[in-house]
This record gives structure tokens, sequence and C-alpha cells, in this order.
């Protein structure tokens, strides 16, 4: 938004006419106009995301103690430990994963939600988005409770069937399964909800037009839903792969990075060796590492959103 | 190609009956229309007649085989829908294709066939566009071409012009027939529009409240209308009714409208009412093109009488003048030089040869 404005001002100058009637006319422009209005809110976000990201920058290139500069020590101190690898790796398995889970849960129950009639919907609706409006914080409790080895549910369930104790938060595969599951089922409705609110944007008069052109349930949805609701997945793949990414709650509520480290991911990590760790220099570089990998992922569904934006 | 049947054909939402039972035949190569107010069940039918709404009861048959449990695939139809129903992500040449390209044709046929149909619509240019580019008439063309590729045993046609301005509608019916002419599908189409169901079908039904009010050419229709409903929704301005009865004056039947009005009915049509009770509460219908201006030399059957005009619309090639009889309104058609004017008697004429004589309670034409 602010690029527009300030090549459209460049382009106001151009005719290089004198001074006063050029901001005259920058004036009368209805972007500037909007842009000076929308400036006191441009401005706070600034001060809110702009400030702290630059801060880390900062800190990251500082020592342990804070007291000196070291460029980038911090970076090259983390490419040689392989629990950071090891983080890298998880974040990436953690997030992918559960983004995957969540949007084909997310879709399928969209779906089923979908074809109730209109009357019972709204309760299905109510119901299915509870795990979202629950505070994680509170919802990963119950699922602790649930995954204790010794005495939980899930494993006192499980017994009848001969199979168990599971460790489900003991073992490195068990414990990121557990996360994994805990994430999917925190995030699912919110692809639900996303998912259909775009399905009922898509006029019937498509599908019957692809049932009289010969299309099965599957080419249906293959060929006229999922094209028409490709611009919400891309979108709510991204938000979802930023916010999974960046996700702590779960992840310390229910292992607390454990055991051994195999279930950290940045957020966790991060926290671990600048806040518990004491040195936070070291914590803000964890973090910044989130930026790039998060950056390209945005870039490209971002440019694949705006190739197709005039499309539907 | 195929001939498409209807047998007492009912569709129930609940407790409402949208199709009250219908039948109705279609032959191949008809266009047939079907016409009525919204809500009476044309839609429906069409829909029906598509496998995009299951039936109550009865049977539909397309080429002789009953398709009453066959998915839309299976009935080899092809439907132009009112919002054209293009696939927004697809080219042209890609929204034209899909139905063939699921069927798995081979792909130079399927390229044969799009060009073919582009050619015959006028959109080969077009092809590689996609609808948001397209105009509304432009994406008209685009949905009859996807169905025109197909090749389909029946065309189904779903108000498809209603959302085209007054000038493209009159273009793309035309382009409707045309299209008609050459590939001679049997066709259903569905619209309000009485225009355009007069303009375009070989056959009109006439629907009104789920129920088929009259099936018939479009003279047939205009001419001899069967009911008060038909004779009302068929024609522009509408035919006019005014209340009347027969009486026997010196042995003559006449036709009295007040009691300073009265005609004598003309022997054709006198043969025709002989019968009618004398006390049965009656209906004049009369089109506006038969109320014209009194000329000194009138045909037999075509009776004066005085007026004083409430209101005259001149369109150009006529004037229309509209006047009160019997508490009634009643619209003339009459040469622009007749002198017509707002508030201003004027000397017409009713052409009686060409009159209907309605039963008031039933609404049946006599």
């Amino acid at each position: 938004m602010a690029d527009v404005v300030f090549q459209e001002r460049r382009v106001a100058h151009r005719p290089s006419v004198g001074k006063r009637s050029s901001l005259h006319y920058a004036l009368k422009r209805k972007s500037t106009v909007a842009f000076l209005m929308a400036l006191p809110l441009i401005l706070l976000v600034a001060l809110l995301v702009v400030y702290p990201a630059l801060y880390s920058l900062h800190l990251a290139t500082l020592n342990k103690s804070m007291t000196k500069f070291i460029g980038l020590g911090n970076f090259e101190f983390l490419f040689k430990r392989d629990t950071f690898w090891l983080v890298v790796k998880q974040s990436c398995i953690f997030a992918i994963s559960a983004v995957i889970f969540k949007a084909l849960i997310g879709f399928i129950v969209a779906h089923f939600v979908h074809n109730v009639p209109a009357n019972k919907q709204r309760r299905w609706r109510g119901m299915l988005l509870v795990p979202w409006v629950i505070p994680p914080a509170m919802s990963t409790l119950a699922w602790l409770w649930l995954f204790d080895p010794s005495y939980s549910a899930f494993n006192y369930t499980l017994s009848f069937f001969g199979i168990g104790p599971i460790p489900w938060t003991g073992d490195a595969m068990w414990a990121r399964f557990s996360v994994i599951l805990v994430n999917v089922w925190y995030g699912a409705p919110f692809f639900m909800i996303m998912y259909l609110a775009a399905l009922k944007s898509v006029p019937d008069q498509l599908y019957e037009a692809a049932a009289i052109d010969g299309a099965n349930w599957w080419q249906r949805i293959w060929y006229v839903t999922l094209p028409m609701m490709r611009n919400i997945i891309a979108i709510t793949t991204l938000f979802s792969l930023i916010v999974t990414f960046a996700n702590f709650d779960i992840v310390r509520i229910l292992t607390a990075g454990g055991p051994l480290d195999h279930t950290h991911i940045f957020a966790t990590w991060a926290f671990r060796v600048g806040i518990e760790g004491s040195d936070i220099p070291l914590g803000a570089s964890v973090s910044l590492f989130m930026v790039p990998i998060l950056a390209v992922a945005a870039i490209f569904i971002l440019r694949d959103i705006s190739k197709r934006g005039n499309e539907a | 190609m195929a001939e498409v049947s209807l047998r007492k054909v009912v569709k129930r939402y609940d407790e409402v009956e949208a199709v009250r039972g219908i039948d109705l035949d279609i032959a191949d190569h008809e266009f047939v229309v079907l016409v009525g107010p919204s809500g009476c069940g044309k839609s429906t039918t069409l829909r029906m007649i598509a496998g995009l709404e299951d039936i109550s009861d009865g049977d539909i048959t397309i080429g002789g085989d009953i398709v009453n449990d066959v998915p839309p695939k299976d009935r080899d139809i092809a439907m132009v829908f009112q919002n054209y129903a293009l696939y927004p992500h697809m080219t042209v040449a890609e929204n034209m294709s899909f139905g063939l390209r699921l069927k798995h044709y081979p792909k130079a046929e399927i390229k044969s066939r799009v060009a073919e149909a582009a050619r015959m619509l006028d959109i080969t240019d077009l092809i590689d566009r996609k609808p948001k580019q397209l105009s509304g008439g432009q994406r008209q063309r685009v949905a009859m071409g996807r169905a025109i590729v197909r090749n389909p045993k029946v065309f189904l046609f779903d108000e498809p012009l209603s959302n085209l301005d007054a000038k493209l509608r009159v273009q793309m019916r035309i382009e409707i027939k045309k299209v008609h002419q050459k590939v001679r599908t049997t066709t259903v189409y569905v619209t309000h529009d009485q225009v355009e169901a007069m303009t375009l079908a070989d056959r009109v039904v006439v629907m009104n409240h789920g129920r088929i009010e009259q099936i018939g050419t479009p003279n047939e229709l205009y001419h001899k209308p069967a009911t008060r409903f038909v004779a009302s929704f068929i024609g522009s301005p509408a035919m006019n009714f005014v209340p009347c009865r027969l009486e026997d004056v010196g042995g003559r039947l006449h036709l009295r409208l007040t009691d300073r009005l009265a005609f004598p009915m003309p022997p054709v049509r006198a043969a025709r009412y002989q019968a009618v009770p004398r006390t049965d509460k009656l209906l004049l219908g009369i089109r506006p093109e038969h109320i014209i201006e009194a000329r000194q030399h009138l045909a037999p059957g075509v009776e004066p009488f005085d007026t004083v005009l409430d209101v005259t619309e001149p369109m150009g090639m006529e004037t229309l003048v509209y006047f009160t009889l019997e508490g009634s309104q009643v619209c003339g058609r009459v040469n622009p030089n007749a002198g017509a004017q707002d508030g201003a008697p004027l000397r017409l004429a009713v052409d009686l040869n060409n009159m209907h004589l309605l039963n008031e309670v039933t609404g049946v034409v006599l």
C-alpha cells in the first residue's frame, strides 16, 4: 500500500510544475489522502512490529552478557550445534505435517457440515469450533492428562484391547505424534470454518453444470470445488503455517521440548536457551531463523494468489 | 436426437405441490418453450427433465427410455443456465470442452468440435479468455457452445436471456433460433417472457400453478386461447376483458356490454355462441389491435361506438388509447393520425369477428 502511494507521488512530480501545484495535485489524489488518514495506524503498527524486530536483530549480534558486539557470532555458534539442526528439522516436520492434517480434516469436516440441513448446521458449526475457542494452554493441560503414561484415559482404554501402555510423551516418536495431534485438534476447526465459508460461496449452478457435463463426485471436487477454493486454501494454509511454525504453548505444556529436546521447535527452544538458559542474544538468534523460512513460503503462496486474483 | 415425454409428472416439496401431474410429448427436433409466471413450475419441470430434481410421481422418457432414476450425466442432455454457470477458472475453450474431456474423447476431435461450435457462435477470438473477461452476451454464447459441442440428445435452456439487457436479448434470441435451425436438436426452453416464447417456439406450453394451461403453436395460443389465463398471458398489451351478457333482440343474438351499449353478433360468431345460456355471467375478450378508430366504411362485424379517452400513449407507428368500459380499463390501438388525445372523446370501432367470449366464473374460453 505504502509503496504504491510513494510511486504515484513520484509520477505526480514528474511534470515538474511548480512546487506548490504539485503538492496540491498530490493532496487531491485519493490514494494520498487515504495514506495520510491511515498514517497513525501505520505508525502504530511500525512501532509494535518494526521496533521489536529491529531490536531482536540488534540483540542477536551481542554476546551472552549483552555487553559486546560479536556480529554473526551467535549464528556461527548455532550452526555448529546438532540441537539447532534437530530443532530446524522438528519445526519443519511439526508445522508441515500439522498443517497438512489440519487442512485435510478441515476440508472433510467442512463438506460434512455443508451437507447438513441448514437448520441443524449452526449447532454443528458451534460444536466443532469448540477446540479452537478454548485457550490452548487449558486444553493442552487436558490433553496432558489424557496422555499420562500410567493412569490416563487413552492408555486405560487401549489396555482393553491388549495395547500399550504407550509412552505418549516419553518416547521421541510418540511425543512428536502427540504434539502434532494436539495441534491438529486445536487448529482444524479454523480450517473447517474457512473452508465452509468458501464452500458456501461456490454457486450451486456450477455443480449442476458439472453434473450435466458428466462429472462424478470426485471430479466435481477436483474440477469445481478445489479451483474455486484455491485462494482461500492458499491464504488459510499460509496463515496456519505461520502460526503453527511459531507455536509455543502446546509444545511447552505437553512435552516442554522433551524427551531430550526431541520435540523442541523454534519458539520453545528459543525460550529454553534465551530465558531459561539466560542467553537472550542466542534465543533472539534462534527465533530470527523463523523469518527467512516463513518469508519464502509467504512469497510463493502470495505470488500465486495475486496471479489468479482476477479470475474469480 | 430424441423425443421427450412426460407422463403424469408430479413434484412435491414437503406439502407444496410445485408440479401437479403434467403430460407433455416433445417430438424429435422440436423447439418447445415452457412459459408462465414465476412459481408456475416451469423451471422445476425443466430441472426434472435434466435430472437435477427427483420426480415425486410419474415418468419421464428421453428417446423412449424411462430416465426417472438416471443421473444427469447419463441422460445425454446439455443445459444452459440463467447465470451461464461457466467455470471461472477455465478458459472459454476449456469450459466448452469440459464434458468431452471427462468422457475421454480424443484430443483432435475435442479441438475440432470446439472450433466448429466457436465458429458457429462467432466466439473464435475469445477462445483463450477467461469468463471474467467476457461480456454477458459473450458468456451466453460460451454457455451455448458448451452445450453444442456435446452434441446431446436434448438441449435444455433455463431462462438463458433474463440476465441480458433488452437489446442483447433480441439479438441472442435470433442467435438461438439460428443455432437450432443448424443443429436441429430437440430443445426445451423455459422463460417467463411471452415474447421470447412466441418468437422461438415450434410449440408453446403455457403453465400456471403447476399445471399446463394450454399447448399449441404460437399462433394457436394467440388466436385461440383456451382459458382466460392464456388469453391474458400471451400478447402485449394484454387482451381486454369486459363483463358482458348475451341477449336476443329481434331474433338476432346481441352482445350487451352496458345498458346503453350493445352490439349485434356477427354471423360467424352467433352460430358458435347460440347455445350459451343468456343468464350466464360472461366476459368479452378482445385484443387491443381489434379496437381501432372508426372509419367511413366499416367491414361487416366491426361495430362503432363513442367513448372518452382516459390516457393515450403515442408509440410512433400507432397510438395506444385507454378508456373505461363498465369499470374495466380497455386498451385500443389506433392510427397516430386518428386525433386521439388525453381526456378527449373519440369514435372507435370494435372488430367482433376476432372477439372471444369467456365464462367469468370458470375462465374457460367458449
